[in-house]
């Protein structure tokens, strides 16, 4: 522990960062369907689920060391790669949370180490085979296992429940939505608090900080627990709104059978070997659910806007690494340059974010979200990264409505102009 | 490039078992819970419902612990 740089203080705080945004953007998955079904109210939901990622946390360290082997090769890896993988992650991560669609945060985070890793070293540091057996294969089968699963729980629930008298029904559905969104949350914990725990302990390693081999030190056990514990109770109400309300329309015996189902995915695949993503079993989960009831509907035009999240998430997030990571090529200058770029993104994306403010209080309204934003959001975020900031800063506040073009409305653009 | 398809069909068949047994067993609590419930309020009983919810619901809540144990392993 002789030094920690500057630098690698910088990786530090921005690891702690994603952890954050990680926690914030996965709320969804353990929560969505409690809240929106009303078994938990929202607050008490998150303030739960925090609890639980925060237990889950401190709970086994297994993961930690995993997240970056055998899909990059650590030799050769510097804090600059790192720091340019957490860049790409930060911002899909918010970019998607803003347009309100649950994505996976480790398929952010593993397409900004590979992009990062790529524009380090080459196309000789990623392993293809490890790509497609771990990350695209899981993402295309996690929603089919946990859709068709609660597709058929929800319809052996109606089926068998349907002589089930009112009280008892609220009552019982209420108490199996929390005990499967309590699991949902642990697991979470268990699982991504560790991802950062080994994002910044790899951190460490490249910077010399630590020995090579070595455990998570307990400040990055604690640190990390607390940050995703934070984040996921501040609430990511736009997520929680899409998989909740957006993605069809839930009641409380849809909502516990999407939730077993996503509970029962998560730990088999961890269990058996051919892990599977969380956000992707959950969206796949709330899908099938919406089927498994008679005369209910799935609203395709949402779930077909995440999939293109989905299938963006990873080009996108090693686009913008590999792009920092060049940058930051120049030495100081750039790791600043990137520094300011980053944060000057976050400010501009969380300003666009309060032109149409969803928080616990409105999260489960029925009024649709404006589709023009939606649809024109997502345009902008495939376009190159530089521009990214200013074109959904701009864009947005074209097809806005007037009723937020108050005086503060001209700020937006200003900062995402000056990045 | 080699895609470990049993792990991929024993995750899919584990998950579809688990959930659909888990949401019957559970449902089928609250039909027996519902059932005695009725009974109760028509001034009688229903032991043998009520026992049965029990059992149901003592059977979830050890699957539930059984996904707590997952979890810390």
């Amino acid at each position: 522990m002789e030094h920690i740089t500057l630098l690698l203080g910088i990786v530090i705080i921005t690891a702690l960062v994603f952890d954050f945004t990680n926690g914030f953007h996965d709320t969804a998955n353990a929560m969505a369907t409690t809240i929106s079904t009303g078994a938990l109210k929202p607050k008490t939901a998150v303030a739960m689920s925090a609890v639980l990622n925060l237990v889950g946390a401190f709970m086994s360290v297994e993961v930690a060391k995993t997240i970056s082997k055998g899909l990059v090769n650590e030799e050769g890896i510097q804090p600059e790669v790192i720091y340019a993988a957490l860049v790409g992650a930060i911002l899909w991560n918010l970019l998607t949370w803003l347009v309100g669609l649950p994505s996976s945060s480790s398929h952010a985070l593993m397409g900004g180490l590979i992009g990062a890793a790529v524009a380090s070293a080459g196309l000789g540091a990623v392993n293809g085979g490890t790509l497609v057996t771990k990350v695209l294969l899981p993402a295309v089968a996690a929603p089919i296992v946990a859709g068709v699963a609660a597709m058929f729980a929800a319809k052996v629930t109606y089926k068998l429940g349907r002589n089930v008298g009112e009280k008892t029904s609220a009552k019982g559905y209420r108490a199996g939505q929390i005990a499967s969104a309590g699991l949902v949350s642990l697991a979470h914990g268990t699982n991504d608090a560790q991802k950062t725990m080994g994002i910044i302990t790899l951190a460490l390693i490249a910077g010399g900080a630590l020995a090579p081999d070595a455990d998570p030190p307990v400040w990055v056990i604690v640190s990390a627990g607390v940050a995703i514990a934070l984040g996921t109770y501040l609430g990511g109400w736009r997520i929680i709104r899409t998989m909740g309300k957006g993605l069809t329309d839930l009641q409380p015996q849809q909502g516990f059978a999407a939730q077993t189902s996503a509970a029962a995915v998560i730990l088999s695949s961890s269990n058996l070997g051919f892990s599977l993503s969380t956000t992707h079993s959950c969206s796949g989960a709330v899908m099938g659910a919406g089927l498994g009831r008679k005369g209910g509907v799935v609203r395709w035009s949402t779930a077909t806007r995440m999939f293109v999240a989905w299938g963006l998430t990873l080009p996108a997030a090693a686009l913008v690494s590999a792009l920092a990571e060049l940058a930051m090529r120049t030495g100081d200058v750039g790791v600043a340059a990137v520094t300011v770029f980053l944060v000057g993104s976050c400010v501009a994306i969380w300003l666009v974010s309060r032109r149409q403010v969803v928080d616990h209080t409105n999260v489960t309204d029925d009024d649709a979200e404006d589709p023009g934003v939606v649809t024109t959001a997502i345009a902008a975020v495939a376009v190159p990264p530089a521009g990214v900031a200013a074109v959904a800063g701009t864009d947005l506040k074209a097809t806005i409505p007037a009723p937020v073009a108050h005086a503060a409305g001209e700020t937006p653009a200003a900062p995402a102009a000056a990045v | 490039m080699k895609i470990d398809w049993a792990a991929l069909g024993s995750v899919f068949g584990v998950s579809l078992f688990a959930t659909v047994a888990l949401v019957a067993l559970f449902t089928l609590g609250m039909v027996g819970l519902s059932k005695h419930e009725a009974a109760t309020d028509a001034g009688g009983g229903a032991a043998l419902a009520r026992t049965g919810a029990y059992a149901c619901f003592a059977l979830c809540a050890a699957a539930v612990a059984y996904g707590i144990y997952l979890i810390i392993a």
